[in-house]
């Protein structure tokens, strides 16, 4: 890697924990009265977002900002795709514009790809239709990690490996490496559709390369027929997950799946695969319950379930914007992204 | 002009190798082309006054048949044109094509068919046999009037509603029932579309990674095998269109293996590529049947060679650059093939040991014109027979294919790919329509 992050596959066991060792960094900022650095200064930084995605655009529009990039809103929704301008002339407005970095939610699967074949700049995937969404992945992960090793990679104080410019108050951090602290042998279960999931997608592949056990539990019709090759176990049965699992990950579930056979109905999917009270009491004491949002109450989740202190989902949103920091500067304000060989 | 005042010129082809003459392996031979026939065929022809082709190395094949061209024209001539797209077939060493009916307006009445007819006549780089659609506009309600275009002078003998299939069952055995009348044949493209809807890619590892929908094996087969069932069930003739799966392949076999009268296909490009090369989203690989996996390429190749598989057609299809160079999801489906063709049947099947010479002549000349019911092509060269030939260089090095050629679009997966052989020269009725691999 890589001048863009479009998979979590793109993500080395070492690309990765720097990723959350930076944010780790960047999260203390927000104890700060201060919460901005100068990092990204004269930095331009397109939000491009074809899909309406309130919560992802501003979190991203936070992270860039904090780092005093510019940023630019560049709502095409109503250029939906296959009327308007293409995306490709889009791509060369942005580089005309003079993008760093674009930061693109799209329907179609592969446009976070595709858009990096036509701009120089540095390409976020902020989600592209079924596809992935590595920067949900990697804000995941930070939360499993502070929730289970208490966030920190073992107490070793970081020594400016990264030398970015100009970034005062901002001290850099260790090098990634036996200091990081990862998620070897935590146990992650994935409810839901994964087959139109790119949470799901990204969240497989950073969390089994962090080292966690993935069990992915679906009806059959919401799993991909070759999910047998993903890094991960598959389960039909929930509650037969729920006693061995640390995490518990609820998808949401998409209105447009309701009526299209891939279950009954929505009550019988929510008496199958819904996380209520009397599932979440077969939960370890420990265990943790996310959702990458919006919700659907009493559908994939209980209320009583949402609002337990078990649920970080609400962490997870703060999360975001630290983990989306870590990303916008490892990306813009480094040299080459796995720079760090000290 | 030659010899004959109003005829093409004579032309002495010396020293090809012909496959198939005097035994599998081919013999040389010399050629004489006058009078839009092959005067003589012998050694040591001696001809004044004939143009001299020196074919040492060179392999003639009876001129290609392609049972499976998009020439776009009418409608979409951004694309292609009935001009463009045959100039391209002549270049891949094309003496006949057959010109799919999802043209704008569609091929579905006699009017339309007779212009695509009367296009590839005016542009003479090889002949063009216009394919019926099936039902009208292809919407797969109602029969196009199938004897209508079978009595137009474009006389129709191959009805498609290719890009899209006829998946009513009664429509199709009605369809397989009426051209009966005139020695028709239906040519399906196998796609059932429930199972297809926002189809992208072959159901598989591919798919499942890329967060792409599939388009699995099943939805093709599963319309194969009903099909084969009701052209048995009606004693009529069934060609399928672009088979992809090894799963396709056997259950034709097994059709095959009862006596039916079941023909098929097979891509260049499902010969050759897989669709791991849509990791990159290059919607350049997205075509329809999508790309499938090696162990269904493998299959597919051996279904060729034991001839369950009766030929190789291109389902050239020319989308403009804007098609292409967009979202996966968005872009079109298809890909061009009529210039790549031999080279990648070579690769693919020659270099391989799975056919000779011989046997490419079989299945890309002499059985897709039976198929397509085309009278003066597909026929083994002799003397007496008309000069529609090919001459062909397998020994060319391979050298990289190169996305511009004569089709007006440049939608080639096979770009920078190396590639073995090339087509030197293309007679149609004894006239170069190319020589020297350039435009004659």
């Amino acid at each position: 890697m890589k001048r863009h992050l479009i998979s979590a596959a793109d993500l080395s066991r070492a690309d990765a924990l720097l990723i959350l060792d930076t944010a780790e960094e960047l999260a203390q900022l927000a104890d700060r009265p201060i919460k901005k650095l100068p990092t990204l200064r004269g930095r331009t930084v397109v939000n491009l977002f074809y899909e309406d995605s309130t919560r992802t655009r501003i979190s991203f529009e936070a992270a860039a900002k904090r780092l005093s990039a510019d940023v630019i809103n560049f709502s095409a929704k109503g250029s939906s795709v296959g009327k308007g301008e293409s995306l490709k002339d889009t791509a060369l407005t942005l580089e005309a514009m003079g993008a760093d970095a674009v930061v693109i939610r799209h329907s179609a699967s592969g446009a976070a790809h595709r858009l990096a074949g036509w701009v120089r700049g540095s390409v976020l995937n902020a989600g592209d239709g079924t596809h992935e969404h590595p920067t949900q992945a990697l804000l995941d992960a930070f939360t499993i990690r502070r929730r289970f090793r208490g966030g920190s990679r073992g107490g070793q104080g970081g020594s400016g490996g990264m030398g970015p410019p100009r970034s005062g108050g901002f001290r850099g951090v260790a090098p990634p490496g036996q200091h990081s602290t990862a998620l070897d042998g935590l146990r992650v279960t994935i409810v839901g559709d994964v087959l139109h999931s790119r949470v799901a997608r990204s969240n497989v592949l950073l969390l089994s390369t962090l080292g966690a056990e993935v069990t992915l539990a679906a009806p059959p019709t919401l799993l991909p027929l070759a999910v047998g090759s993903w890094p991960c176990a598959v389960s039909y049965d929930l509650d037969s997950e729920l006693p061995k699992s640390d995490v518990v990950m609820m998808l949401r579930v998409q209105q447009e799946r309701m009526s299209a056979a891939y279950f009954p109905s929505v009550r019988e999917y929510s008496r199958r695969y819904g996380l209520d009270a009397a599932r979440m009491a077969r939960l370890p004491d420990h265990a943790i319950v996310m959702h990458p949002g919006p919700m659907n109450r009493g559908v994939e989740i209980a209320a009583e379930v949402a609002d337990s202190a078990r649920s970080t989902i609400v962490e997870q949103v703060a999360n975001g914007v630290t983990t989306r920091m870590a990303v916008l500067y490892l990306l813009l304000g480094g040299t080459e992204f796995p720079a760090v060989t000290q | 002009m030659g010899g004959q005042g109003t005829g093409p010129d004579r032309w002495l082809i010396r020293g090809v190798t012909v496959a198939g003459y005097g035994g599998r392996e081919g013999r040389t031979a010399d050629i004489l082309l006058s009078g839009g026939s092959i005067a003589a065929f012998e050694t040591g022809l001696n001809h004044s006054g004939a143009h001299v082709l020196d074919a040492d190395g060179l392999i003639a094949l009876p001129g290609l048949v392609d049972l499976h061209t998009h020439l776009r024209e009418p409608g979409r001539e951004d694309a292609e044109t009935v001009e463009t797209g045959t100039a391209a077939a002549a270049l891949g060493g094309y003496t006949a094509v057959h010109a799919m009916a999802n043209t704008d307006p569609v091929a579905d009445t006699a009017g339309v068919v007779e212009q695509v007819w009367r296009l590839g006549r005016a542009a003479g780089h090889c002949d063009v046999q216009p394919v019926g659609a099936v039902t009208a506009g292809l919407a797969g309600v109602r029969l196009a009037e199938l004897g209508t275009m079978a009595d137009s002078a474009a006389r129709v003998r191959v009805f498609s509603d290719d890009g899209r299939c006829v998946a009513d069952p009664l429509l199709m055995r009605r369809a397989l029932e009426y051209v009966k009348a005139f020695d028709g044949v239906i040519a399906q493209h196998a796609q059932d579309p429930r199972l297809t809807e926002g189809a992208q890619l072959n159901e598989g590892e591919m798919s499942a990674s890329l967060g792409l929908a599939g388009w699995p094996a099943v939805a093709e087969e599963a319309i194969i095998a009903r099909d084969c069932l009701l052209a048995a069930q009606v004693g009529s003739a069934l060609h399928i269109c672009h088979v992809s799966t090894a799963g396709s392949a056997e259950i034709i076999r097994w059709a095959k293996s009862k006596g039916w009268p079941v023909t098929a296909e097979v891509t260049p490009h499902h010969l050759l590529l897989t669709d791991e090369l849509a990791s990159g989203y290059d919607p350049v690989f997205k075509v329809n049947p999508p790309l499938r996996t090696s162990a269904d390429v493998v299959e597919l190749r051996r279904a060729l060679a034991d001839g369950t598989i009766d030929c190789v057609a291109t389902d050239h299809a020319p989308h403009p650059v804007e098609a292409k160079e967009t979202e996966w999801s968005e872009a079109a489906f298809g890909m061009t093939g009529l210039e790549t063709a031999l080279r990648v049947v070579q690769e693919a099947m020659v270099d391989t040991g799975l056919l000779d010479w011989a046997g490419i002549a079989d299945r890309m000349s002499i059985r897709p014109a039976r198929i397509g019911r085309l009278a003066g092509h597909g026929i083994p060269l002799e003397a007496g027979v008309p000069a529609n030939l090919t001459l062909y260089d397998p020994a060319s090095p391979p050298a990289a294919v190169v996305s511009a050629g004569a089709s007006k679009s440049r939608n080639t997966p096979f770009a920078g790919l190396d590639l073995p052989g090339r087509v030197v020269a293309t007679f149609l009725r004894g006239t170069p329509t190319v020589l020297d691999g350039k435009l004659a």
